[in-house]
């Protein structure tokens, strides 16, 4: 036998969860693109979390990307860390995008140091940034950083190469980066629904 | 003034003891020559074997054969001595070894800062024993009489001298610190305590024994000084474990690594000092020391820091021979700054500084893998970047790349499309590194923005020297 439940008695029963009355939460980390932080589920960058970054090949606005977020950390003395990456940074190029680079640290490691040395600048929850190019990471070397910036409370940042999309990964935010056409998708985005629509990079270049 | 005697009533079998992992393990000392080796002292385990101090060796192994032995040894204990005399000295400023296992200590200057005493007593009591001494304390007006009630008393604080004479009269005589002739002949004259002896005439006292027991009874009632030496600490660190047996794994050595930078931490908390340079020498038979070099950025003394800094960089170390002994020594002792801090940090659940974070890092990839990014004023790319932070006003230059290349790389591509160019960097010509190159903004078929060049006069293709990311 059925009996006719109304749904006003569900839902002050509280024994229905609605997904709608997720409230947008607070831009605690802005990336500094507005289309970007408009069609991110926390406003911004996930807090304390991962965000994975895959990159199609290497000067495509990878750096560009992430400048205005690292010139707001530095300019509140915030500490960034680069750990192990691809090439010299410029600094006449970083400071002219706002880098404070007093509050910058390069730690110079390849392999398994670099993930190791990766985790423990996210734990120490001395670092306002951590930013990462690790190689060959796999599922549960990226938990450890994701955990580790959680315990930290500590942006983290991996950048991957594109093949890697394929692959699932514990990142609470996934982003990939198109060469041509110039373009920024969202893979996974903790929280919310991905939009659909890619995001035209050559707004912010 | 007031003074307090720590006495170490075990210091041989603690110093030997505190060195072992295992203090519950049966251990006896042994001195006298080698055709008669005497038992000198024996800690509970091997007490309960049946083993006493004043055995001979033979008769104890008769008993027993689960017993560790080891030396009586006189510069041990004076190790140990001037060790606990450096962490004394954290406490005081006045501190003597005027008495032999014994430390005198002037504490009613300290009282301001670290009392009163019963919280400084406390705190005394907790690192010695951290450090692996038992021990006695007493207070009293003077140095001679805080040693006195010593061998008697454990924690008695006496403060004015009325008490300290009403205390004093009540102790027997054999425990006055007297010869021990002396004590004896008082003994057979019937005279037990104190109190007595003080009401015999001292004209006959006088008369009966040598100077120095009228001289004691006054130093112990405070008619006549003390004169004392004080300790004066070293300037270095130099402190040294041997191995009972051959050690040829680092986790074995990690024990004794861990007494030594805890000692280290003690004399550097004593001196108000820190260490930023100190080596670890690890002793083997019939060959050179290997020899750890521990480096900081800053000076340190937190023993937990320093302890884990040691161990990895010893961790990196192949041993080459089995280690006798384990020695420490540091001989630069900066002064210790403390870092300041914020009283409303902005992260309060930071739990490592990026001080102690940075030499974690250095201790295991390196002293150069850590650095820092600064820009100078130098047209040319590849010097225009250092590792050091620099505050310089830069000269305008155009647009520049995120990335640089270590090497140029030869760009084959043949739809290259030049954006921007060409700019002309011409310079270096006084210091040998000559440069004069086309830079051009070049775009790949995928979309890659490059920054690459031709040297002037050249021929062949762009080559690419960095990445506009």
């Amino acid at each position: 036998m059925t009996s006719v439940v109304t749904l006003e008695r569900l839902l002050d029963a509280r024994s229905v969860w609605r997904g709608q009355a997720v409230v947008a939460a607070s831009a605690a980390q802005p990336t500094g693109h507005a289309e970007l932080d408009a069609s991110l589920p926390a406003g911004g960058w996930p807090d304390s979390a991962l965000s994975e970054i895959l990159v199609a090949a290497p000067g495509i606005g990878e750096l560009r990307l992430l400048w205005p977020t690292l010139a707001r950390l530095t300019a509140a003395g915030e500490r960034v860390v680069l750990v192990g990456p691809p090439h010299v940074p410029y600094p006449q190029a970083w400071l002219a995008a706002g880098v404070d680079l007093r509050h910058l640290a390069i730690v110079q490691a390849t392999g398994r140091d670099a993930l190791w040395a990766t985790e423990q600048c996210l734990r120490s929850g001395s670092c306002g940034a951590v930013l990462c190019w690790p190689n060959q990471a796999d599922d549960r070397a990226l938990r450890r950083l994701q955990v580790a910036a959680e315990t930290g409370r500590t942006l983290a940042f991996a950048y991957r190469p594109l093949a890697e999309a394929a692959n699932p990964s514990p990142a609470a935010l996934r982003l990939v980066l198109d060469g041509r056409p110039a373009q920024l998708r969202v893979l996974k985005c903790r929280g919310g629904l991905a939009p659909a629509r890619p995001l035209q990079t050559a707004a912010w270049s | 003034m007031l003074w307090a005697c720590i006495l170490l009533p075990q210091l041989a079998m603690d110093g030997v003891l505190r060195q072992r992992a295992d203090a519950q393990a049966p251990l006896a000392l042994l001195a006298g020559p080698p055709q008669r080796r005497v038992l000198q002292a024996v800690n509970p385990g091997a007490r309960a074997l049946g083993l006493k101090p004043g055995q001979t060796l033979s008769a104890a192994q008769a008993l027993s054969h689960d017993f560790a032995t080891a030396d009586y040894d006189l510069t041990a204990i004076d190790r140990c001595q001037q060790l606990l005399a450096a962490w004394a000295y954290g406490f005081s400023a006045q501190v003597s070894l005027h008495y032999p296992r014994c430390l005198l200590l002037e504490v009613q200057s300290s009282l301001g800062l670290f009392g009163p005493w019963p919280r400084f007593e406390a705190r005394l009591r907790e690192e010695l024993t951290a450090l692996g001494f038992r021990h006695r304390i007493t207070v009293a007006p003077n140095p001679a009489a805080a040693r006195v009630l010593a061998n008697a008393h454990d924690g008695l604080a006496v403060s004015d001298t009325q008490t300290l004479r009403q205390t004093l009269e009540r102790l027997p005589v054999e425990r006055l610190g007297l010869p021990r002739e002396v004590a004896t002949a008082l003994a057979r004259m019937g005279v037990r305590h104190l109190q007595q002896l003080l009401a015999l005439p001292r004209d006959g006292l006088a008369k009966r024994f040598p100077a120095a027991v009228l001289d004691h009874l006054d130093t112990l009632l405070g008619l006549r000084p003390l004169a004392l030496d004080f300790y004066r600490p070293p300037d270095v660190f130099d402190a040294r474990i041997e191995l009972n047996f051959e050690v040829e794994s680092h986790q074995a050595l990690l024990f004794p690594l861990r007494r030594l930078t805890g000692d280290l931490a003690a004399y550097l908390a004593g001196r108000d000092s820190g260490v930023q340079r100190f080596t670890l020498h690890l002793e083997h038979r019939n060959r050179a020391d290997s020899e750890v070099p521990v480096g900081l950025l800053g000076a340190e003394r937190e023993a937990g820091m320093l302890f884990e800094l040691t161990r990895g960089r010893l961790e990196h170390l192949q041993l080459p021979a089995p280690v006798l002994a384990v020695r420490l020594l540091a001989r630069e002792l900066p002064p210790f700054t403390p870092e300041h801090r914020q009283l409303f940090d902005e992260r309060p659940q930071q739990s490592l500084p990026w001080e102690q974070l940075r030499e974690r890092l250095r201790a295991r990839l390196g002293d150069e893998a850590v650095h820092g990014l600064g820009a100078r004023a130098d047209h040319r790319p590849e010097h225009a970047w250092t590792a050091q932070p620099t505050a310089l006003p830069l000269p305008p230059c155009g647009p520049r790349p995120g990335w640089l290349l270590d090497e140029p790389l030869a760009l084959r591509e043949a739809s290259l499309r030049i954006l921007a160019g060409a700019e002309r960097i011409e310079s270096g010509w006084w210091d040998g590194g000559d440069v004069r190159r086309d830079y051009y903004l070049v775009e790949t078929r995928s979309g890659q923005r490059g920054w690459a060049f031709r040297t002037v006069g050249g021929e062949g293709p762009l080559l690419l020297h960095g990445w506009f990311a």
